[in-house]
Parts: C-alpha cells; structure tokens; sequence
C-alpha cells in the first residue's frame, strides 16, 4: 500500500541516538527524493534526557504534521510519557518497542494502537560496534519503503570522519533492521520518486531566518541568547563572517537592541534575534528606532508565554506585543512567515522593508517553524535588497534636515562620514532638523510622517498568501473565489490550514485560503478584495485569548459568518481539527 | 612620495552647533561641553568623521550641542548604541556622554560590560551625584545622608558607588577624573583617552547648582593629583580606593589591552557558498 505521506516518531532516553537517528531518516528520505518535514522534542533536562523526532515524509512538500503517526518507533520507553499528547496514535499505528524494555506504558495506548516487538539491542550486539538505533532505521526503512541506497549515503555523510569500520558497523545494524522487519505488520509506504528531481534544501525555520537577513543586507547582528531563537544566531555568527559582516553576544536584550541601532545609524543594516521575554525588554529602544527613524530588524521567534512559559514549545501569542507593545503612537511594521521556507522569503523581505522606510521591523515566526528542519524545493532567489534612500551631497549654506517632510515620509539619511550633513538623531520629539521640540505642531508633522511613510507605502501581493483550493491547485487566485468559504490565518497554524483545505477539496469542497504576511499596518481594502464572494470564514490561530481574531474584528471588515479557532500552545494544530470546523461551518452547524 | 597635503585645521568653535543649551546658569556641563570641543580641535578632527552619542539627562543633551554626528537615544543605552555604532563603523571617532543615573544606574549593567569588552570608545560621564532633569533625587553616587530629595527625606543610606574602582574592575583600558573648574586640563584628557585605544573612563565632577548648591565648594577642595598614571591594576585598585574622590586632573591608570573586534572577513563572501551548504 502507497500513499501520500507517512508520519513516524522515533523516540529513546538521552543517549538512544534518537536525533541521529532522525537526522539520517531526514538526510536518507533526501537522497530517496522525497520531501520531509521533522519536528523535535526532548524532556526538560539541559543536557541527555528522552527525546522525540517526529517526521513525516511525502512525494511531494509537507505542509505540516499530521493528526497522527503511522509508526513510533521506540528505541526505549523511558520517560515516553511525557510525549504521549505530542504524538497521537490512533488504531491503524504501529508501535514497535524492544522486547528488552519490557512493554509500552499505557499513556500510549489510549487510540488502542497495534504493537509489535523488534529486539533492537539483541540484534545490535551481534554486530560489532552495532547500535540500536542503526537496527530501528533499517526496519523504518523497510517498513516505509526507504531504499538502502539512500541510507548507505547518508550514513556515509555522517560518520565520514569515523571512519569505513564505522559506516559499515552502522550499515550492517540497518540491514539486520531490514530483515527482522518481515515479521512487522505493515504500514503505509511511500513509492520510490523516478522522475528527474528538482533541487531540493534541507533548511531549518531557523537557518532561513538567518539567510533571509543576510541575503537582505544584514551585515551587523547584537543579540543575546534565548531558546528558541538561538540557533538563528549560531548560524549567524559564522556565517555573517564569511561576508564581511559580525555577530556580537551582547549583555543582555536591552544592549542588544541598542547596538543594532548604533550599527544602523552608523549605515549598516542591522537585525537581532530574539524570543518573547526578550522582545519585552525590547520595546522602548524599539520605540527610540521608530521615533528617530532607524532601520532595523527585530525577529521574534514565539513561545509559550506568558513569562518564562514554556520556553522549549511553540505559541502564536506575541502578536498583540508586536503590533501594540510600543508606548505612545509609534506605527511600525509587523510582518510574520508561515512555514519554514517562508522563514527565508519573509525576513529577507522585512529588511527590504525596514530599510526603505527607515523603520523597526518585527518579523512573527515561532519554535515550531524555527526548529524545524524541511526537506523543499530550493527556494527562489528574491530581488528584495534592503535598500536605504541616504542624503546627496551637502549643499553650501543649506542645513540638512534629518526629518524632511516628503511626500513618502521617508527622509533622506545622512550616514556618519559624510561631510557637512552632521546632525543628531534623536528620540526626542523634533523638528525636521532633528533639533528637540515640544510644540504640538512639531509633533504633530513629524507623526503624520512616521504615520504616512509606512501606510503609503506599496507592499504589493506580499501582504498575504492567497490560494483557491478546489481549483486546480497551483492556480494563481481567481478574481473571485470560486467557493464562498475562507480559512484566515497566519504563520505556523497556515500549515495545517492549507492541508485542511487540500482535504476539503479532495472532498469536492471549495474555499479559500488566507494567511497574513503583513500584520501590521493593516490593509483594509487588500482584504476586502480577497473577501470578495466570501459569506464565511474560519479564523485559525495558535492562540488562548483569540489575538488575531481580535486584531481582525477591530481592524477588518470580516464575513458575518466568521468563527474563530483558537487554542493556545505547545500542541500544533491537527488538520483534522481545522477541516471539523470547516465542514462544521459549510454545512451550516456553526 | 607622500603626499604632503595640508591637514586641515579646526577650531573649538566649529564644533559647536547653533543651539543653546537648556542647562542651568553656572551648570559644570558648560565647561564640558568646551572641553570636548576643544579636544575635537587639537585632535582636528573632521567633524563628520565623529559621533557623540548619549542617553537621557541634563548631561546626555550634549550631542544636539555639537555639530558632529549625534545619537540621542533612551536613559541609560547610549553604550549599546555606541558599541553598536563604533563596531559597524570603526572609521569614525566615537564619544559617549551622560551622566551618573544614566551610566551607573539604569545602565550599569552597559557599563559593566563596556569596560569588560574594551571597545574603542570615550565615555565622558559628568558625575554631579544627583538626578537634575527630574528635579533633584538621589543618584548611585550621591552620599548616603544627603536628605534633599522628597523621595528619600532620610537619606539613601547606601553607599555610593565608585564608578572608577567598578571601571578598573570590570576591565576599563583608560581611567581618569577631571573637574569642570579646569576645563583646559579636562580638554587634555580628553584628547589623551580618545588617542587610547578600547575603553576610556573620564569622570568629571560637573556641580549641580540647582539640586546640589554646596558642590560649588568643589572648585576649592579638589587637587591635582600628585602621581602620573599607572599600568599596574593593581596599584592603580589600591590608589582608586583610599582616595577621598577629590584627586583630579591627571590620568589614573592606562591599560594595554587591545580593543575589541569581533572575528570577520572584510571579503564580501559570496552568499551563494552560504547557500550550498543547504542543498542536497
């Protein structure tokens, strides 16, 4: 049996090589040509502890998890538990556990799983140097269809500098694997891909982050750490390097902010990465970037709050900080990727926003898409470049005016080192010289221009992703939509919305889908168009106090028939769970 | 050959901007403010090729005063701004002005780790051991029983801290304490710690007229101190912690670490490289 996809888990102890494990899965189903999409967890311990991989592989791009796993392959059952709501099982899964561990805990049970034993360490201790995990790969493989072939590079890739004796060790465990999975009840298989591949990445949500601003022109990064935001900033810090740019561990969020706005207003275009407690820290130097008119690029990459929360999982909950955490007016631009290849496009795009309006710009992604690693298509090359309108040349007897009124609101800057255009930037209200002033008519001209240059500004079809689904798929959106029915949403829950709406379609449903690049400023008659023919909608997001529902109703002319689905994290959003509610509303019981 | 262009030469004057300064008549920041433009003046240095950058209060008003590049920001980040600014731009000469509540209080930790990481900055703190722009509070430098703010009528009762022992302490490359009453020597060391390479400290005890009348007695009760600076950190510890605060006028302690710059390529790299690394 063949099908679309098929999800799988790996879990173990610290020490099972459950990582590994996935990370070859991943690399194999790679080289098989096939697409994937792999999730981790792990227990609270900084170091070791149990740990999850969660994959699910597919001919074509994965768009999110599944509602359940085909397969959890159990290395061992300590602490498993404490993964159990993570991974959904339901009749038609297979667990496979080591006889040697005794047998799986109840926890995992409840959707009455099949089970079926592997003696993994039985099997690995005939090997030299064989090891479990190597044993569990070649039964996923035979189980799931993965060829040897595309293992054999994989491991080759990983162990090559330990040497032949260790790939073929590693080698000889799988093989075992493959042979002792003939006694296992099966499980869906994907089909071997034959025709002609397309490039493919293999990128994490939060390596796309990082390339997307340096790709933009990012070439100056302060930041301290958090999870989850870390690993954009460890992929950052060599690589800027390498083109000219610096990565600087700062003392804390607040000197980070301030550094990157030492760095802007000294010409180089400059970002940080951070998560939710640190973007609080944050907020008023966001506000001195937005009152002296400094780009820069602030990434968010959420977890549960509030507080410290749930620092290793995922949430859609800074939406209301990003977009109102700012004291006084202080109009800025929020802008939030919906997957992890969009990580890429979305943050490359931000400093090309941030720079051609001279403002702070947040960029929404979350743990989910940032610790993610996909296996996709190669994203394509974007033109966007941050670009900064600077001052010409000093006229003799002409002072220069910082903050000129202009037509667009955005002033042209003097960079520090050229001559006769000194001035200070200030975050004082000012006037157009950037001279302190307190004057209502100061203020009041120097607002309408913060104001005017981000709301006048043309952000062409980015502002959201729109796809019909139900026509043929891939088509660009109709003039009007062909059902009368629309998903909103944004960022991660866009994943499991545009399955849910692949479904609905593959049912004879028709709908729409919406999903939010631009979060702040809001574009009214952009989404009046995209409503256009619309009589109902779902709004979907990861969030207990509904935020986007909210910042839509206040902000949006929505349909009169408008439910919101919202649920705080860590759990993702199954597809299922957002189809149940479009069946629900189409068919009238909403 | 060398070219043997003339180096163009400036005056204090060219330093300063049209702007008045909103401080109070008889306010130390005054003399500050020549000072700093007369050591831009020895140093001539190209206006345009020098930033001062400040966070809030009376003293973080003077970048507006000058006619270099400016940086106003938020109380208590100038630091992070500067450091920013001078990493992404070490052509340009980099100054930082403020007072004792914005360095040594809300931005202390900025503080700490300026003097830690030994970027290649000047930092002029105008230390007049009060709050002036909210109208007169305690600040982290004012004595424990001074009872002339409303907001602790008893007195802090804390000690005050010693910004150049926690300077020293915290890896500072330059130390000194000037008096606004000299501003001819105050100019001096100024031009001695933006020739120092990394961080220099430069406390300059600035009266407050307003809030702390009786500072007008520190004209008269500060000395020249009597020895020549020290490399040794431990001697300069030592002297930093038994004098009484009043010993101005010559540099305290020079340190030979190299400032800080963080590893890169000046080769813009190809971002394709970057991008190979992600494809199968």
């Amino acid at each position: 049996m063949t099908v679309k996809s098929v999800s799988l888990v790996i879990a173990g102890s610290g020490g099972a090589g459950v990582v590994t494990a996935g990370s070859l899965l991943l690399e194999a189903a790679a080289q098989a040509g096939w697409y994937a999409l792999m999730s981790r967890s792990s227990g609270p311990q900084i170091r070791g502890g149990e740990a999850a991989s969660m994959l699910r592989f597919a001919t074509e791009p994965v768009m999110s998890h599944d509602d359940s796993f085909h397969l959890l392959m159990a290395i061992d059952w300590e602490n498993i538990s404490r993964f159990s709501a993570e991974i959904p099982l339901v009749a038609d899964s297979l667990i496979v556990g080591d006889p040697a561990h005794g047998d799986a805990p109840a926890a995992l049970l409840s959707g009455k799983p099949r089970q079926a034993a592997l003696p993994m360490i039985a099997l690995a201790e005939k090997i030299e140097n064989g090891r479990p995990n190597m044993v569990a790969l070649g039964a996923i493989a035979a189980l799931i269809g993965l060829p040897p072939a595309a293992m054999r590079i994989a491991v080759e890739r990983a162990l090559k500098k330990k040497g032949a004796a260790a790939i073929e060790a590693s080698m000889a465990a799988f093989f075992a694997g493959i042979d002792a999975a003939t006694t296992l009840p099966a499980i869906p298989r994907l089909p071997a891909v034959t025709a002609e591949r397309t490039p493919r990445w293999s990128i994490t949500g939060n390596e796309a982050t990082g390339l997307g601003v340096i790709r933009g022109g990012v070439r100056f990064v302060a930041a301290y750490p958090i999870t989850p935001a870390t690993e954009v900033l460890e992929w950052l810090a060599p690589s800027l390097a390498k083109v000219g740019g610096m990565l600087v561990q700062a003392e804390d969020e607040l000197a980070s902010i301030n550094q990157i706005i030492g760095a802007s207003y000294g010409g180089v275009p400059a970002m940080t990465a951070t998560s939710g407690p640190g973007l609080s820290l944050m907020i008023e130097s966001l506000g001195l970037a937005v009152a002296a008119e400094v780009p820069l690029v602030v990434v968010d990459v959420m977890r549960v709050g509030p507080s410290t929360g749930i620092a290793t999982k995922s949430e859609q909950s800074d939406l209301n900080i990003a977009v109102y955490g700012l004291h006084g007016d202080a109009p800025h631009v929020v802008v939030a990727a919906n997957s992890v290849s969009d990580c890429l496009f979305t943050t490359q795009w931000a400093v090309h926003l941030a720079e051609a309006m001279q403002v702070p710009t947040i960029v929404l992604t979350d743990q989910a898409m940032g610790q993610a690693r996909a296996i996709l298509p190669r994203p394509a090359e974007l033109a966007f470049i941050g670009q900064r309108l600077t001052a010409p040349a000093a006229v003799e007897g002409e002072r220069y005016k910082r903050y000129a009124m202009t037509g667009s609101g955005v002033s042209p800057m003097a960079i520090p080192g050229t001559p006769g255009l000194t001035h200070t930037a200030d975050g004082l209200e000012h006037n157009e010289f950037g001279t302190p002033s307190s004057q209502a008519s100061d203020h009041q001209a120097q607002m309408d221009k913060r104001s005017r240059k981000i709301s006048q500004y043309n952000y062409g079809d980015h502002w959201a992703d729109i796809e019909d689904f139900g026509t043929v798929a891939g088509d660009a959106p109709q003039e009007v939509p062909l059902g009368d029915t629309a998903i909103i949403t944004w960022g991660s829950a866009t994943g499991p919305a545009r399955e849910a709406l692949q479904r609905h379609a593959d049912a004879g449903g028709k709908a729409r889908l919406i999903s939010l690049r631009l979060i702040a400023p809001v574009q009214p008659e952009k989404m009046a168009e995209a409503l256009r023919g619309i009589k109902r909608a779902v709004v979907v997001e990861q969030s207990h106090s509904g935020q986007f529902y909210r910042m839509l109703r206040a902000f949006y002319d929505l349909p009169a028939q408008t439910v919101s689905l919202h649920q705080g994290g860590p759990l993702p959003f199954g597809p299922r769970q957002i189809l149940d509610q479009l069946n629900q509303l189409t068919s009238g019981s909403a | 050959m060398e070219s043997c262009a003339q180096k163009k030469t400036y005056k204090a004057k060219d330093y300063k901007s049209e702007l008045k300064p909103i401080w109070c008549p008889g306010c130390g920041d005054y003399t500050v403010l020549n000072s700093i433009t007369r050591a831009l003046a020895e140093l001539s240095l190209p206006p345009e090729e020098v930033a001062v950058v400040s966070g809030i209060g009376c003293s973080s008003r003077i970048p507006a005063y000058t006619s270099v590049y400016g940086f106003h920001g938020v109380h208590g980040r100038a630091l992070p701004v500067a450091t920013g600014l001078k990493l992404a731009r070490p052509d340009l000469t980099v100054l930082v002005t403020g007072g004792d509540g914005d360095g040594f209080s809300i931005g202390g930790n900025h503080f700490l780790h300026a003097c830690r990481r030994n970027v290649d900055l000047t930092y002029i703190v105008m230390d007049n051991q009060v709050y002036g722009m909210t109208k007169g509070q305690a600040s982290p430098t004012t004595s424990p029983d001074w009872e002339g703010s409303k907001l602790t009528p008893e007195g802090t009762g804390i000690n005050p801290f010693q910004p150049l022992v926690v300077g020293l302490a915290s890896g500072a490359n330059f130390i000194a304490r000037v008096s606004a009453s000299d501003p001819i020597n105050m100019a001096k060391i100024i031009v001695e710690a933006i020739q120092h390479p990394g961080f220099s400290l430069v406390q300059v005890l600035s009266p407050c007229v307003t809030f702390r009348p009786e500072q007008a007695e520190w004209r008269d009760i500060v000395r020249m101190a009597v020895v020549d600076y020290t490399d040794d950190a431990a001697r300069a510890a030592r002297r930093l912690m038994t004098d009484d605060g009043f010993n101005v006028g010559k540099v305290l302690f020079k340190g030979s670490r190299p400032p800080f710059r963080p590893e890169h390529e000046n080769s813009d790299g190809s971002i394709a490289e970057l991008e190979a690394r992600f494809a199968l």
